[in-house]
């Protein structure tokens, strides 16, 4: 078989098997079973709890959650701007690079504290090497954010009546400590040893072949990247992110880093499951978030390996695909694979440049945040499938007719309207963003890295990663001035916190309710026919939202290539 | 808020201690045994020290060239062209790299000209070639430093890196490691 058809493939079955067991550890760690980690945490969360005067046991309704949830959120976006923006004369910077206009700081801040990494800068000459730290800092509790706010979910769904969710600050630590932790070690060490350099030392400089002298940019790599993509943040040390051949040397760090950004959002499917006693529906969600992601990725890898048409006429060797934009070492079909693992994951790391990928291919990377269904971030993927899911109920038990119910609690009008504005939100902040700054050529214009259909594109796609929390982009756009910096910071936050207060008054909503036991009358929200309605309802949201947007841009583009 | 405020000031002063600090201690230690301790895979030869992993410029006819390059292989500022699929500009410029092939290989026909000789990479750094690519060179060096076509056919078969474990990724050659043995050859 073809050797880059069975990287991939090997990445994907190896995910997929260990994300079930992972699960299963995610399930007790949030139920707080026994694990084999607990004499190595156990002492440093409770030093942590008692420093902070924190009770870990006291439990927290669900605005309590979100409160908790705010509040520390806003604490890190502060010390965030003030770091960046006085990076010049703070420690660890031996390149000398100064701090971030407040425009640049703002962005940078908020898009890194919702987990979503947007980089209107270059990590080379726009961050020191203490931001950097910082930054990983936030790699690490943002994804916790997402992920605890995933575990009220949970809790919320027992088969029970309650107000009493758990308590905020003790998932949130654990998801850091006890899930994200371990597995970064790990791949860290991976990538250390196969040439991700992990110093202090500034900017090197060599002689090359030719006898030109040439910097090389270093620093605390290894440690960053392997939490970017285990965190689901995807925000790169470098410019050029992992397609850096210093963030992604070879084709086992290019699977190694596959494997980490995908492993958390699929386990806690699973993790969903094992936690409500539910497998058989963590196996509808999975089996919906998997078809999902096949049929975007089957035909993107298709795509890039049959090339750029425009190449193609000019009677070349185009056996290697759309090459522009990519690394030999990686090769169009891997490249393929993980422009769309990183766009349904909402991670936002590329290993290579989505600008450049054939017409089609942009705008299946665009349908997968678009839809922001499959997969989804670490956490923030179960709370957006969750809206879907009561959206499905809902229908589903309009046409056959019986009441609307989940998991044993009535679904009513007031978590239908919170569904409604969660799931209008994104097409909203995405189309609103695009056309205001289409209407403003004058102010965007100049910024476009390419003219026609594909510049169009460019805007849409950055406003639809920043809606989606993704963070990766069609880079050529000219993002740091204020319009991108300050109109993108808005849609970032906007697109962050309704997607987890929604989902997450939703669960507490239905906590208080009565619980119903599942009668012969019950609608059954874990068969495959369920798993249909599911698909249909996302299917034709993101359809009727987003089609006329993406005939301008991409579909035009492909059928003026022809 | 107010019961939030320094629970939470509080417990992001000691996880930054954890996740900045204490992580990044422990992976920096490890890294201390990796090769080179950390700074990344060097290769040495005749007393001058380059980086494996980061591509070179080679313009010269003598040299096998290396992919273009956005940032003309500069590693302080990584990057790719974002050039568009249908930018008209973007493809009167691969048109032109396609030309200039075709004058400094005379013998090569157009249809052998691999896709990635012509395109830039995504971050302008990248190490390596395919095979094809080195292959397609042959004839120029082979007559620029008179030594047997033959002989750089093996050289490069020599230094062809196949997928990991025989198994995954596709075949490449690091431009920088070939053109180093190609100067011992002489």
């Amino acid at each position: 078989m073809n050797t880059e058809l069975a990287g991939i493939i090997a990445v994907f079955i190896l995910t997929v098997a260990l994300a079930i067991p992972f699960g299963k550890y995610i399930a007790k760690v949030y139920s707080g079973d026994k694990t084999p980690l607990d004499p190595v945490f156990n002492p440093v969360e409770k030093l942590f709890f008692r420093i902070s005067g924190i009770n870990p046991h006291a439990p927290m309704n669900w605005k309590q959650h979100m409160a908790a949830l705010l509040t520390i959120n806003f604490v890190w976006f502060l010390l965030g701007m003030f770091v960046l923006m006085n990076q010049g004369w703070l420690p660890l910077n031996p390149d000398g690079n100064p701090g971030q206009s407040a425009d640049l700081a703002f962005n940078t801040s908020i898009s890194f504290v919702v987990n979503c990494n947007l980089q209107h800068y270059s990590g080379e000459s726009g961050l020191s090497y203490l931001s950097q730290l910082f930054l990983m800092f936030l790699h690490f509790v943002t994804a916790g954010t997402g992920m605890a706010a995933a575990a009220v979910l949970f809790m919320a769904l027992k088969e029970r009546t309650t107000d009493q969710l758990g308590n905020f600050y003790n998932f949130l630590l654990k998801s850091c400590t006890r899930i994200l932790f371990p597995v970064s070690v790990l791949i860290a060490m991976v990538l250390a040893f196969n040439g991700t350099p992990m110093t202090f030392e500034g900017k090197d400089t060599y002689i090359n072949m030719q006898g030109d002298t040439v910097g090389v940019s270093t620093g605390p790599v290894a440690a960053f990247v392997a939490i970017k993509h285990v965190g689901t943040n995807g925000g790169g040390f470098f410019g050029a992110n992992s397609a850096h051949p210093l963030e992604n040397p070879n084709y086992l760090t290019n699977m190694a880093e596959m494997f980490g950004q995908m492993i958390v959002p699929l386990a806690m499917v699973f993790a969903f499951g094992y936690f409500l006693l539910r497998k058989k529906m963590a196996r509808m969600i999975f089996g919906v978030m998997t078809i999902g992601f096949l049929v975007l990725t089957v035909p993107t890898v298709i795509w890039e390996n049959a090339g750029n048409p425009a190449i193609t006429a000019m009677g070349i060797d185009n056996s290697s695909g759309a090459m522009e934009g990519k690394e030999v070492r990686l090769g169009s079909t891997a490249s393929a694979f993980w422009s769309i693992a990183t766009t349904v994951i909402s991670t936002g790391s590329v290993n290579s440049m989505h600008d450049s990928f054939t017409p089609l291919s942009g705008m299946t990377q665009m349908l997968a945040m678009m839809t922001n269904a499959f997969y989804g971030g670490a956490g923030a993927g179960m709370l957006n499938i969750f809206i879907f899911i009561i959206l499905a109920v809902f229908i589903s038990g309009l046409m056959v007719g019986r009441t609307p119910e989940l998991l044993g609690k009535k679904i009513e009008g007031r978590e239908m309207k919170i569904a409604m504005v969660v799931a209008l939100l994104h097409p909203l902040l995405i189309l609103a963003g695009t056309a205001l700054a289409a209407a403003f050529p004058e102010i965007t214009a100049g910024t476009l890295n390419n003219p026609g259909f594909h510049g169009f594109s460019e805007m849409l796609y950055e406003y639809t990663s920043s809606s989606a929390n993704n963070g990766s982009g069609f880079e050529g756009l000219g993002d740091n001035n204020p319009w991108w910096n300050i109109s993108t910071g808005f849609v970032l936050i906007l697109s962050r916190y309704i997607p987890i207060i929604g989902p997450v008054a939703i669960a507490g909503l239905l906590a208080s309710k009565k619980f119903i036991p599942e009668s012969a009358g019950t609608l059954r929200t874990d068969s495959a026919t369920f798993g249909i309605m599911v698909l249909a309802v996302i299917v034709i949201i993101t359809a009727l939202s987003f089609f006329p947007a993406l005939t301008l841009g991409p579909i035009a583009e492909y059928f003026s290539l022809q | 808020m107010k019961t939030n405020i320094f629970p939470a000031i509080k417990l992001t002063a000691l996880t930054l201690m954890f996740f900045s600090g204490l992580y990044t201690a422990v992976i920096w230690g490890v890294a201390q045994f990796a090769p080179n301790g950390g700074k990344g895979k060097m290769i040495t030869v005749h007393g001058k020290t380059y980086y494996a992993n980061i591509g070179q410029t080679f313009t010269e006819d003598k040299y096998f060239c290396s992919r273009p390059s956005a940032v003309g292989y500069n590693a302080a500022g990584s990057g790719g062209s974002n050039k568009g699929p249908s930018n008209p500009e973007y493809l009167a410029v691969v048109q032109a790299r396609i030309d200039t092939f075709l004058v400094h290989n005379p013998g090569v026909g157009k249809k052998d000209i691999p896709v990635e000789l012509v395109t830039a990479s995504g971050s302008g750094l990248d190490p390596d070639i395919t095979p094809r690519s080195a292959l397609v060179q042959v004839k120029r060096i082979a007559s620029v430093r008179k030594v047997s076509e033959e002989a750089l056919v093996q050289l490069i078969a020599r230094n062809t890196e196949g997928p990991l474990l025989g198994l995954f990724g596709p075949e490449k050659i690091n431009v920088l490691k070939l053109n180093l043995a190609l100067d011992q050859l002489n």
